[in-house]
């Protein structure tokens, strides 16, 4: 079961690797978009990043597995990791499930928070979607 | 290129991706329902794209006997053979099904991207043999399999077929037109291949989709496939490859004098430095066609297919290793991009189907 229909709240900020970002202060979670889990499928297998490893924004920090293929994760802003979602190593669907809330990948503690003006709002992401 | 049944997948809302230059699906719903459809009920998959070769004429069994690997003169009228189509080096230019339709009537099924190849390779040695004749019918077929322990009962019950047993083929009649039903699959599971008008197709897909079969795209053919360990050509099979090394010596009869006899009779007097052997991961990691194999953390060997198994929810692949590591049972790792899994070498099958 997946979310049926495309969704992308407004709360969240958008890097066009679909990836996003909700940002509390100096602290961000990120996860992938609807339009990421629904074109990679069924996700199967989360290899998450270790806690207090640093991510670089626009770098690879993770990976997110279908059955047919291997997905790389974009980091929309650059920090270190403070937590890892725990739960998506037996619930890997979650990502399918409910992406912007119990899907949620890593919490970042940012290094540098004004990165995120380069990041996009939900209707400009939409409109890069087509 | 596109199916028949193109505007089927359209209306199903599928995931379609380019497989071999046709426009196919992956998935509709999803590739893990598809695949437990198949193992516990009945799915249909559009493979349309395969292609299909007529060999007809005196001289046929003769033209056989050259081309396939298999000892065709042990195919009786109704029968199906699985063979390799080899070079003369013994490399595997593909691997397919034969069907003799009747006297010396017999149909090849091939591999959609080695279709043109095939034909212009059977063309060749037909002409030199002679008494033969060989013809394209893909334009003739379109074909759907339909795969799972209820998939006979639902295609006898929607369709009012009596169905051949397994490894057989019958004419029977499909939407009132002439059809071939073929006991055969990629999946482990029992079913049914049907050779239909391309016409018509369409109102039997509907026919089976209202009857609960179940849509399936290529991405369950490839995890259902690969839990019984059948080869897949391009992955598993290509023409580097010799069929002993795949694990295919007992689809081959050199005595007959096949192309690539010599050769395959040698790799199989002497051995050969690899092997292909189907494995599994301990653990987390999912193997990906590619990626290295370590024995004692030295590369020991490639991965040809690798996924995900919706069946055994663990990582699982077929993979070229060094001979003296192709016991089941021996330890290797996979190199995950960067990341080592430990796996372990398995026998064939890695999933039992429950028929």
């Amino acid at each position: 079961m997946t979310l049926a229909e495309p969704t992308y709240p407004d709360d969240l900020r958008y890097h066009d690797q679909h990836d996003w970002a909700r940002i509390e202060g100096e602290v961000a979670i990120f996860g992938i978009t609807w339009y990421a889990q629904d074109s990679l499928g069924e996700v199967v297998f989360y290899d998450p990043p270790e806690v207090e490893s640093t991510v670089e924004k626009d770098a690879t920090y993770a990976e997110v597995e279908s059955v047919k293929a291997v997905s790389d994760v974009i980091a929309p802003l650059s920090g270190e990791i403070v937590e890892v979602n725990e739960a998506l190593a037996d619930a890997p669907e979650k990502i399918n499930e409910d992406p912007y809330g119990e899907g949620w990948l890593v919490k970042v503690k940012l290094t540098d928070p004004s990165e995120a003006e380069q990041l996009l709002g939900a209707a400009d992401y939409v409109a890069l979607l087509g | 290129m596109r199916t028949p049944l193109y505007g089927k997948h359209l209306e199903l809302g599928a995931k379609l991706v380019d497989f071999a230059g046709w426009e196919m699906p992956v998935q509709y719903e999803g590739i893990r329902e598809e695949h437990a459809a198949v193992r516990t009920h009945a799915g249909m998959f559009d493979v349309s794209h395969m292609g299909e070769v007529e060999v007809e004429g005196p001289g046929a069994l003769a033209f056989l006997q050259r081309v396939l690997s298999n000892d065709v003169a042990r195919v009786e009228a109704g029968g199906a053979q699985y063979s390799c189509l080899c070079n003369e080096d013994g490399g595997v230019l593909d691997d397919l099904f034969l069907y003799r339709l009747g006297g010396d009537r017999y149909l090849i099924v091939t591999n959609s991207a080695n279709h043109g190849a095939d034909l212009a390779w059977l063309g060749r040695w037909s002409r030199q043999l002679g008494d033969v004749a060989v013809r394209d019918v893909a334009d003739r077929y379109a074909m759907l399999a339909v795969q799972g322990p209820h998939a006979r009962d639902v295609v006898t019950r929607t369709l009012g077929i009596e169905l051949p047993l397994r490894m057989r083929v019958a004419a029977v009649r499909i939407g009132n037109r002439p059809a071939l039903a073929c006991g055969t699959g990629y999946t482990g599971e029992d079913g049914v291949e049907l050779l239909i008008d391309p016409e018509i197709v369409p109102a039997i897909w509907a026919e089976l989709l209202d009857a609960g079969v179940v849509p399936c795209g290529l991405g369950a053919r490839d995890t259902l496939r690969l839990e019984v360990c059948f080869h897949l050509h391009g992955n598993d099979l290509t023409p580097e490859r010799n069929p002993i090394e795949a694990g295919l010596g007992w689809c081959c009869a050199e005595e007959t004098g096949f192309v690539g006899a010599d050769a395959v009779a040698r790799a199989r007097r002497e051995g050969t430095a690899e092997t292909l052997v189907p494995f599994t991961i301990e653990g987390a990691g999912i193997p990906r066609q590619g990626n290295p194999v370590l024995a004692g953390g030295e590369e020991a060997g490639s991965v040809t297919s690798g996924t995900f198994s919706p069946s055994l929810e663990v990582g699982i692949g077929m993979a070229y290793v060094r001979t003296d590591l192709a016991e089941p049972g021996t330890a290797v790792e996979i190199d995950v991009r960067g990341k080592r899994r430990p796996a372990r070498i398995a026998s064939k099958p890695l999933y039992q189907p429950k028929g």
